[in-house]
């Protein structure tokens, strides 16, 4: 700046342009403004070097914190588990008959039950539990239960699963299907039988024959069924898969077997405890009780 | 030397006063403080399940107690009707006797005023804090005003310090309060009470009422010329001459002979005889200093007094003015105290017919409906059993107009289920319950109601319609 100017109305500096004769007077920022600015800058520099910023191919540069915002939810939701972790161990060590005593802890097994149910349960049972008819996914809201209602048995259907090939303790029933072994008329006539164990149709004499040849082994002389092999109940209101005449139909010639995972290889045994007692919480639920009751059943002692 | 925009505060160093006005001063300032400073200290007896203080705003369990009154969040339209009553009954008190909030009543009035009271104590009356003010710095002022804000900050603490106690169980809280063991808001707010009082009522003063206060500017469009306001009677006064001049020529000078007290005793230093304006709070203190001076000089009081702006314009006309009972009971007052006594009467009735238990019903809707093995249908409902007693209650739940419905829950166990239920509400509070109502197989949608039955002596009731849903043309 060799030929500094002066203006002289107001006395200040100029920064030597000029257009048509007005010119450009130079007034600098104030100093703390400037400073401010400065830091910023070195502000910038520091956090740059400290956190993740630079994007590169994959991920960006980790900073020398360390700091990561995964990093930080995962602490976070440790702690939260940690928070869980007596009610979580409470729920461990009390055997599950025994958890309708404990009402707070039921309360508190039945809300996390909810949680849980809704990430891996909705996608069949729907997120009411009602299931859905059509595609054979059962209630879980009524009463009636194939494999046993009282929350040892929920929980054990939820730890191995229905039918579930790598579980050797999966809960397992078949049906065998009967194309080629009724012609039209037999099983027009077992149909009907089978209805009028519930009061739907006129029972017959060849029905009622056919029935205690074919299907009272599982299913009972009275068609009752039986849980110790999960045949279902044929003469009650609930049908799984329909109480047309066509869907008992396609269910005798072809029977469909749903399958349901076994999440203990999934789940930790806590959840499935919290599950376990949200879905007998849902209504239908059976009293262990009654089954120890019987002394034919033996219940297990849990450690 | 451009205009300013803001004129600098001008100190006021209002005198003392002695008057009827000045003893009616004293009177509502101690009573409103007594009643600030005492209320959270009076105990009630509520039973072993209820706080026992007497005003409480018991913000974790969300009620209100007030003496034999218990407010839940539900009954919020009580505190709401009581704002409006308030808000009426500012408007009533206005259009009769003008600003008597501002000049009395109003907390900024009452603190300023125990301020300026401790100023008079510390440093003396008007003329000795005016020389105060203007002298320089020096040990004998700074000890001084270290003692004057000391003083003030005594009281600013007080103040905040009250204010907790309303919150909280009050003997607790004021022990926790000096032993550091109470909660970091009740410090948070002591703290921020502390700063404004000691700011608003030790030095911003008359300039709150006149800069920073909405409510003149409302107050001030509630009057009407009917209304009963401070007025300086200037048919009377004017034109003003000193006492000596008014003796010399008594037909010429009206009253005031421009003594200035009704300027230095004013609290937020105006002068009344400019007329009506924003910064007259109509405290009166104007009026006693006026009406002794006049005593003084021998001429009948009133030169500045409540007056109203029509009786003004009839006196200066030589009528007689109206009596007061007149300016008071006008159709405007009586229209506002009707509405005033009406929410009042109607909050009072609210209050002694309301019930002390209450039902809320939601039906589940996801499933709406459930078949049981055996046909029957079935319904799920969350009941909500309120108990706002402070006693543990029994109460029953029946179901009506849905044949053959009978109801279990989550703690009944569906082998008793029965179209009544019992259930035990604990002291204040409410009771959840899930609840299974099964129909028969027959059954159809339909309304049907929940009714709830307290079992004491006084059997309050509370009936919910819902709905029973069943699969179309029966199951």
């Amino acid at each position: 700046m060799a030929n500094k100017r002066i203006d002289e109305p107001t006395g200040t500096e100029t920064v030597g342009h000029e257009w048509d004769g007005i010119e450009e007077l130079n007034t600098p920022l104030p100093r703390w403004w400037l400073w401010t600015f400065y830091l910023t800058i070195i502000f910038a520099i520091v956090y740059v070097i400290l956190y993740p910023a630079w994007p590169m191919v994959d991920k960006a540069t980790e900073g020398v914190l360390g700091w990561s915002s995964r990093g930080q939810l995962a602490e976070k939701m440790s702690a939260a588990e940690q928070a869980q972790q007596g009610f979580r161990d409470q729920l461990a060590n009390i055997p599950i008959e025994r958890l309708p005593d404990d009402s707070a802890l039921m309360a508190r097994a039945v809300a996390g039950g909810q949680a849980a149910f809704k990430v891996h349960c909705t996608q069949c049972h729907g997120s009411g539990g009602a299931g859905d008819q059509k595609l054979g996914y059962p209630n879980l809201n009524d009463d009636a239960w194939l494999w046993g209602g009282d929350l040892k048995a929920i929980q054990y259907t939820i730890t191995h699963g229905v039918r579930w090939p790598d579980d050797d303790e999966t809960r397992f029933s078949q049906m065998p299907p009967f194309e080629g072994a009724l012609d039209d008329a037999q099983l027009g006539a077992v149909i009907d039988h089978v209805l009028s164990l519930s009061g739907k149709a006129k029972p017959n004499a060849a029905g009622t024959q056919i029935f205690g040849d074919n299907c009272a082994a599982c299913h009972g002389p009275q068609g009752k069924g039986g849980r110790d092999v999960g045949a279902p109940n044929l003469s009650d209101a609930i049908w799984l898969r329909g109480s047309e005449r066509d869907a008992l139909r396609r269910q005798i010639l072809g029977p469909r077997m749903g399958v349901m995972p076994a999440w203990g290889e999934r789940l930790d045994p806590v959840t499935i405890k919290m599950l376990a007692a949200y879905v007998h919480s849902l209504g239908g639920g059976e009293d262990f009780v009654e089954v120890a009751k019987d002394p034919e059943v033996k219940v297990d002692e849990q450690p | 030397m451009p205009e300013k925009l803001y004129e600098k505060r001008k100190a006021v160093h209002n005198k003392r006063i002695d008057g009827p006005f000045r003893r009616f001063k004293w009177f509502v300032m101690f009573v409103t403080l007594a009643i600030y400073y005492v209320t959270p200290w009076i105990r009630w007896d509520r039973g072993p399940f209820a706080p026992d203080q007497a005003v409480l705003v018991d913000l974790a369990h969300r009620r209100f107690y007030m003496f034999g009154i218990e407010i839940w969040p539900h009954e919020f339209y009580f505190v709401a009707g009581l704002l409006i009553m308030a808000g009426i009954g500012l408007f009533l008190v206005t259009s009769a006797v003008g600003r008597a909030w501002c000049g009395y009543a109003c907390p900024q009035t009452v603190w300023t005023d125990l301020f300026q009271h401790i100023d008079r104590f510390v440093d003396g009356d008007r003329n000795a804090r005016a020389r105060l003010d203007k002298a320089p710095w020096g040990p004998k002022k700074i000890a001084r005003r270290g003692f004057k804000w000391s003083i003030y900050l005594l009281i600013s603490l007080a103040t905040g310090g009250a204010w907790i106690l309303y919150f909280a169980d009050a003997p607790t809280l004021f022990q926790d309060f000096f032993t550091l063991q109470a909660p970091m808001v009740a410090y948070a707010t002591v703290g921020i009470l502390t700063l404004t009082t000691f700011t608003l009522g030790g030095f911003m003063r008359e300039q709150v009422c006149i800069y920073m206060c909405p409510w003149p500017r409302i107050q001030s469009a509630m009057l009407d010329e009917k209304s009963l306001i401070v007025t300086y009677k200037d048919w009377r006064g004017e034109p003003r001459g000193s006492l000596k001049k008014a003796k010399k020529d008594p037909e010429h000078f009206g009253d005031c002979i421009d003594c200035n007290q009704c300027v230095a005793v004013c609290p937020t230093g105006i002068d009344i005889r400019e007329g009506p304006q924003i910064g007259c709070i109509t405290c009166a203190l104007c009026i006693d200093a006026c009406d002794r001076v006049m005593k003084d000089i021998g001429r009948p009081r009133g030169l500045i007094d409540y007056a109203t702006l029509e009786d003004c314009r009839e006196e200066a006309l030589g009528h007689p003015a109206k009596p007061v009972w007149k300016t008071l009971l006008r159709p405007r007052t009586l229209v506002y105290f009707g509405v005033w006594g009406a929410i009042g009467a109607a909050l009072l009735f609210a209050l002694g017919t309301r019930t002390h238990t209450d039902l809320t019903v939601s039906p589940d809707r996801n499933p709406p409906y459930m078949l049981m093995s055996d046909g029957s249908i079935r319904n799920s409902y969350t009941l909500k059993l309120r108990n706002m007693e402070s006693r543990p209650r029994e109460m029953v739940v029946a179901i009506e107009g849905l044949p053959g419905g009978k109801m279990w829950t989550d703690t009944i166990g569906a082998d008793e289920a029965a179209p009544v239920q019992s259930f035990n509400v604990p002291a204040d509070q409410i009771r959840t319950v899930r609840a299974y109502v099964v129909a028969p197989k027959d059954a159809t949608s339909r309304e049907f109601t929940f009714r709830l039955t307290s079992q004491d002596e006084q059997r309050e009731t509370d009936t919910v319609e819902t709905r029973f849903d069943a699969p179309a043309g029966g199951s």
